[in-house]
């Protein structure tokens, strides 16, 4: 292959297959579609992605991506000010943003704490959440961490900085999911779907 | 190569998009760590987690290779303790000073036995702490640098030892404890298995051990107590049980 086609291509299949979901394999089929349809694919798919490298950055309030600082949720004059709900990464406030099942604000901590990564609360986007917790329109503090041990542990962590902060701090519920049988549970679930029956 | 075993989950950690490294417990093997395919599938995820107890199957080519688990599961407790911060800390903290401390491929059946009653009984915050403290005293044992409190390291007496030397680890009489006091590490008596836990007893344990894990253990091979021990024992002295 390396012999067929030169440096530029070999470096762009190289960049193609560090993307999630392509291996080197699918990632040569990616870079051939894309030059056999240079026009109406490859340019405008590079200058997307400069645009996106050069205009999207961080939200300083939330962490967010957007093209603007704060970004749009939190410059939305429509959504609830009063709530904050506390995500481990921008993937799952853009998941919680496609249910459109919440109207307040969000708050990415860009990971979760884990003792054997070495991550602890430094690392994490913790300080700014206690600053926005701490602002006098902040009522209550959603936090929409993964069931997981990690996510637990980092949500028990927030609750307990949280505790003098005068909100309310309240946490997703676990139980059965939509469509899910009851056969192919796991205890932790079902035995927490019991505890939180209604 | 293959071998299977009951195993208690330690650590996962992302491999690839769809598949785990996991380090796990068991009592013919020790700490072992596998390759698991598809390890954070929908499916996999409730089972792959610290804590839980699973049957697994190990297999490679080669002795020395990774190997890849076969994980199904057996009793999955890190859900139920999800809930209760003290426990899950506690829970964490065994699981990341096992991945510390405990060298790979090499059995430690005591701790692994000590370790699945520790997990099983986390629900109960009555009696977990000094569980735990125990469990560290007995890892530190199986690892070859276990206390002397049989008897008094002076007077050779086996009554009233109420100290530990931070640089032998043999007990000392209260008696001639007395004027080096400040110097010598409190000896709680629940870990000479003589009564019941008393107030201060689980800080002065966590100590005790902590000293001798981190000093013997830990420091030659350039690492120190988990993150996970010390947010532990922060939760413990607010829920008023050191």
């Amino acid at each position: 292959m390396s012999a067929a086609s030169g440096p530029e291509i070999e470096r762009l299949i190289q960049l193609l297959a560090k993307l999630p979901g392509l291996g080197s394999r699918s990632a040569r089929r990616a870079a051939l579609y894309m030059l056999q349809k240079r026009e109406a694919l490859m340019e405008p798919l590079a200058a997307a992605i400069q645009e996106a490298a050069d205009k999207i950055r961080p939200c300083g309030e939330c962490g967010n991506l957007d093209v603007s600082d704060p970004c749009a949720i939190c410059r939305s004059p429509g959504r609830d000010i009063t709530s904050i709900c506390v995500v481990e990464s921008v993937g799952d406030l853009w998941a919680l943003e496609r249910a459109g099942a919440f109207r307040g604000r969000y708050h990415v901590l860009g990971g979760v704490l884990s003792a054997l990564d070495g991550v602890g609360p430094d690392q994490l986007n913790i300080p700014k959440l206690l600053e926005r917790a701490g602002r006098e329109d902040t009522q209550e503090i959603i936090l929409a961490l993964n069931a997981t041990v990690d996510g637990q542990t980092t949500a028990h962590y927030i609750s307990d900085k949280l505790e003098h902060a005068g909100v309310g701090v309240t946490s997703l519920a676990r139980g059965v999911p939509v469509g899910g049988e009851l056969d192919y549970l796991d205890e932790g679930t079902l035995s927490a779907a019991f505890k939180s029956r209604r | 190569m293959e071998w299977s075993d009951v195993a208690r989950i330690l650590a996962v950690r992302p491999h690839g998009e769809t598949s785990a490294i996991v380090d796990i417990l068991t009592p013919s093997q020790g700490r072992h760590a596998g390759l698991v395919r598809g390890g954070r599938s929908k499916s996999q995820r409730p089972v792959l987690q610290a804590g839980n107890r699973v049957h697994v199957t190990w297999r490679a080519r080669l002795a020395d290779q990774l190997g890849n688990f076969q994980i199904e599961p057996d009793h999955l407790s890190a859900g139920a303790l999800m809930e209760d911060p003290l426990a899950l800390s506690g829970l964490n903290a065994a699981c990341a000073l096992s991945v510390l401390s405990l060298p790979e491929r090499e059995v430690h059946r005591a701790v692994y036995d000590a370790f699945e009653v520790l997990i099983e009984t986390l629900n109960d915050p009555d009696i977990w702490p000094a569980l735990y403290v125990r469990w560290e005293a007995g890892l530190l044992s199986d690892l070859g640098y276990g206390l002397d409190l049989k008897r008094c390291a002076v007077t050779g007496v086996e009554d009233d030892l109420s100290h530990v030397s931070p640089r032998t680890g043999r007990a000392v009489c209260s008696h001639e404890a007395e004027p080096y006091r400040d110097k010598l590490l409190a000896l709680p008596g629940f870990l000479k298995g003589l009564g019941d836990v008393n107030e201060g007893d689980i800080g002065a344990g966590l100590a005790l051990t902590g000293h001798f894990l981190e000093r013997r253990v830990l420091w030659p091979t350039d690492r120190v107590l988990p993150e996970a021990r010390h947010l532990m024992q922060d939760r413990l002295e607010r829920a008023g049980r050191l």
